[in-house]
Parts: C-alpha cells; structure tokens; sequence
C-alpha cells in the first residue's frame, strides 16, 4: 500500500466500549461493583476517499471524538479495524502518525508558551525543519487572521477563539495528509470561523487534504462536506451527500428540508440538545 | 539518516519546550531555588551545630562535607527523577498530553529529549546550590577527588532515569493522584539510601533494602570520592553497579512506560485531566 492509495481512512466495523464509575468501588465486592459500561462507538464502518471532506454530525456524546481518537491513534478499538492510506493504526502506529494531524474542540497548549513557541515545538516533533516552521507559522497564522504581535505573546492572553486559530495552524503546519478537525470551530465568532473554513477548503484545494470534521455546525458541514455522516449514540444513522440527506425528509412549511430536520426525523431528537 | 534527524529534532523540541517553559515560569524557579538552598543550608548546618548539641568534640568539618554531600546528591538525582517522572503530570496539567502522544515520536525519544534536559537543569541547580553554600562554610576539598565525584553523579543518574520512567507511569495511570505518589517513592529511597546518615544505622532487616536503592552506592562513592579522596580504581566497584543498575532500569522503565501506555490508550485515561 502506498499514500497514492485512493482510499484515505477506512473504519470497518469499529467499536469502543468504556467502564464508567458510579460510586465508591469496594475492592473486596465482585466485579462490576460500582462501574457501568458506556458503548460510545458501535460497529461503525465508513470510507473516506482520497481529497474528500467528510463530516461526522452527532449530539454531544454520540461517539464522535471517540472515533476521531481511535482513528488519531490516542484510543485503541475494542473491535474492529481503521486504515489510513492503507496503514493499520494499530500495526503501524507511527506510519499513521506521520499522515495526520488533529485539532480538537480543547485548544490544548502550554499557556506561558507563544503561538510561535508552540507551534515551533509541534513542528519539531512532525521532524519539520525550525527554519521552515518559523516562517510557515507566521504566514498561516496571519492568513487565520491573527495579528503579528499576538504571535510572540503568551497564549494565556488569547481568547479562545483565537487559541483555537492556533490550534488549526499547528495541524496545517504539519502538512498531513488527513486532517482530523474535531469541532475546530466551535467558539470561534462567525467571522473567525470564516476564515478557518476558506484556509480548510484552500489545504484541500491546494495541498491535496483530505479532511474529516465533527461538528455541531450543519450550516458547516453542508457547506464543506461532499459527505455526511449522522452518529447518534455511537452508531451511524444515516450516511450520503448533504443533498441526499436533505432529500430522504419532506420539507415543511414550504421550506427545504436542512441537516437538523433530518437528524431529527432520523433520530427524534435535536442535533444541538444542550447549547 | 532521515529518520535520524528526525528522531534528534524531536529529541531537541522537549529540550526547548522545557528550556521555555522554565523561561515562562521563572518566578516558580527562583522560589523554587530558594528554597533548595535554604533546605541545604539547614540541613548542612546540623552538621555545625552537633558540637554545641551534645557538648562532646567532634569533627565538624568531615560532618559538614558528610551532611552538605548527602544534600546536594539528593537534590540532583530528586531533580531528574522528578523532571523524567513529572514527564506525563505536566502534560496532563497542561492539557497537551494528547498532542504530545499523537505526535509520530517513539517514547525513547520523548524520554531522551526529556532526561538530557533533566541532567542539565539537575547539574545546574546543583551547582547554584553549591556555590551558596561555599559562602557559609569553610570547605576544604583539597584531599577530594572531585573527577570520580562527577563520575559517580553522571552513573547515578542513569538509574534515577530509568527510575523516573516507571515512576512517571503512576500519573499515567491514576490521573487524579498518580503525581503525589511519585513522592512515595522518593520518601522511601530518602530513607534508604543513607542521604543523612550512615546505611548502617537502619534495623538489620532493612539493610537489605539499602542495598537495592542505587542511591546508597552514589552516595557510598561520592563520599568516599570527596571526603576519603578515593581514586577512581577505587570508585569502579561502585560505578560498575551503578552502571549495571542503569542499563537495567532504563529499558525496564521504557518496557514499563510502553505498557502502561497501552493501557491508557485502552482505557481512555489519556483523556482525563488531572
């Protein structure tokens, strides 16, 4: 297998099972004493093609980051198999390591550090040379919209929004060739979150990314996704185009059908239950 | 070659990282040696004051040199088995610890990046303290083989390494409590090791234990290299177990980490702040 393959990540049949506490656990009680188990992922399978932008929607809980930590290699399947390019996450770890980049809904930092030093770190660990970083950094971050002078300052100062800026330019700076975003752009303001949505079709557009994104945004991913998935307690509910989502429910009102009133009609429930 | 000098840049971004961070955090650190040096100070001075304590003659210079060894040995390797040990608890504090195991970077050379810098920071701090020191006492090292000294302290830390690796494994497991219990094991080898007083003063069912603590052969050498002005022929009894102890505990404690890794990712502990 090559990283030509046209097959970019393959989740077969992927499940993930988590021991949840409840109460105090007494050591000399039988098993199972004071823990419950969570299914966060069940049996899910999809394939992502080579360039495609794919989005997962789901409810708080549903298992998305879930399946984006097994496919990042921070979560190991209970069952199941995921590929990237062809390489097993689990046989070849570091081979799939050296393909992605994620950024998650937490902008995870050290805090005293500037963007720059942080991004200067991450760079050296993806074994891109300093030099390069320094001046990829500072363009990517300006092209997010961040000021020069914000660079070079702690990022404890940052608002969110703009740490989460952060947080995408250190994953594109990397250059990988699936880009893992977990809800990139919850937080951000609309404007911001224009401008990290133009950079996502520009990476795709012109360096070739292929790009799964969990979001609660449907207005994002219908207008960044060829394709959707809808999870709903671990388990894909419904998986095509935007258009051909919106087309499996009749439109009301006189309106057309969108993303949440196929969730909806799927699932009986709101995409967005606690925000 | 390629993979070389990406294994060697990875290696240097946690040596940077940590050299920033002590940057940033520069107000934690001159507290942080203050204290050090107030501590060393207090303790080398009990060595001053025996004489007036029990009123009997005694040599207090050798007791100074006993007690200021013993501090600034334990001081070192404590500062390397907490920069190793604290490897996972800052991450975990600091939220990166996902970026950081997601990254295409094998654990040896996360943990080489990271005890290069643990050595250099821990022989510096030694160093500042030393130096005070020297200002309140008349130390006389004129008979010391301070070459075999620093060969002990670099034999040592090589196990203080490896010791550092299995410990750092406790945070990884016990999110909420793994970092105190790293202290567990300092206090222990604190007691075992014969950093204030002579190994030979435990109750005889513990003296086997000293014997397992690579503390005690570090500080057996270093005192017999500075205060006794020991060759290095020697010291090579004790820096041979030190080395055999070193090159033991360093594989056992990556073998150790890469488990319990795995359990992590298992269990989904990476994911739990502290």
């Amino acid at each position: 297998m090559t990283h030509r393959s046209q097959i970019a990540l393959d989740v077969s049949s992927v499940s993930k099972m988590f021991l949840k506490s409840e109460g105090v656990r007494w050591p000399w009680k039988r098993n199972g004493n004071g823990r419950s188990t969570v299914m966060a992922v069940n049996d899910v399978s999809l394939r992502i093609r080579r360039g495609e932008v794919f989005g997962i929607l789901g409810p708080n809980g549903s298992g998305k980051s879930t399946l984006v930590r097994c496919i990042s290699t921070l979560l190991v399947p209970d069952e199941g198999v995921i590929t990237v390019f062809g390489h097993d996450v689990r046989e070849e770890e570091m081979a799939v390591k050296r393909l992605i980049n994620r950024v998650s809904v937490e902008a995870s930092f050290f805090k005293k550090l500037t963007p720059m030093e942080n991004l200067l770190y991450g760079a050296r660990l993806y074994g891109v040379n300093a030099g390069e970083a320094r001046e990829r950094a500072v363009e990517i971050l300006i092209r997010l919209g961040l000021k020069k002078d914000a660079i070079y300052r702690p990022m404890e100062e940052m608002s969110r929004g703009m740490q989460q800026k952060v947080a995408a330019a250190r994953a594109f700076l990397t250059q990988p060739i699936l880009l893992l975003l977990d809800e990139p752009t919850t937080g951000l303001d609309p404007r911001s979150k224009r401008e990290v949505q133009d950079f996502l079709r520009e990476l795709r557009e012109k360096h070739d990314a292929t790009i799964l994104l969990t979001t609660h945004d449907m207005q994002e991913a219908d207008a960044l996704c060829d394709r959707i998935a809808i999870l709903d307690e671990g388990r894909i509910v419904a998986l095509d185009t935007p258009s051909g989502l919106k087309a499996r429910v009749p439109g009301s009102n006189g309106h057309e059908p969108t993303l949440e009133d196929v969730f909806m009609e799927l699932t009986g429930k709101k995409l967005v239950e606690d925000e | 070659m390629a993979q070389l000098v990406h294994e060697i840049r990875a290696s240097y971004a946690f040596i940077e990282r940590n050299f920033n961070l002590v940057k940033r955090y520069w107000g934690w650190e001159v507290v942080w040696m203050l204290y050090s040096i107030a501590n060393a100070l207090s303790i080398t001075f009990i060595g001053a004051g025996t004489e007036a304590v029990t009123g009997q003659k005694i040599d207090a210079n050798h007791l100074i040199l006993y007690l200021l060894v013993g501090t600034l040995v334990w001081h070192y390797l404590s500062v390397v088995f907490d920069q190793v040990s604290e490897l996972i608890a800052w991450e975990r504090w600091e939220g990166t610890i996902e970026y950081t195991f997601m990254a295409p970077v094998t654990r040896f050379t996360h943990m080489v990046g990271q005890t290069l810098f643990s050595l250099v920071y821990g022989l510096l701090h030694t160093a500042i303290i030393l130096a005070v020191v020297a200002l309140f006492f008349q130390l006389d090292l004129s008979e010391a083989n301070l070459l075999g000294g620093g060969m002990m302290l670099v034999a040592g830390s090589l196990s203080f390494i490896g010791l550092g690796m299995v410990a750092s494994v406790l945070p990884l497991l016990f999110p909420e409590r793994g970092a105190q219990m790293t202290h567990v094991i300092q206090a222990l080898l604190l007691l075992i090791s014969g950093v204030y007083f002579p190994v030979s003063v435990l109750p005889g069912w513990m003296q086997p234990l000293t014997r397992l603590s690579p503390a005690t052969y570090v500080l057996e050498g270093m005192r017999s290299a500075l205060l006794d002005g020991a060759g290095t022929a020697a010291l090579l009894p004790h820096l041979g177990r030190l080395l055999i102890i070193g090159l033991v505990a360093i594989p056992m404690g990556l073998a150790i980490f890469r488990q319990a890794e795995m359990y992590a990712k298992r269990t989904g502990k990476l994911k739990r702040s502290g």
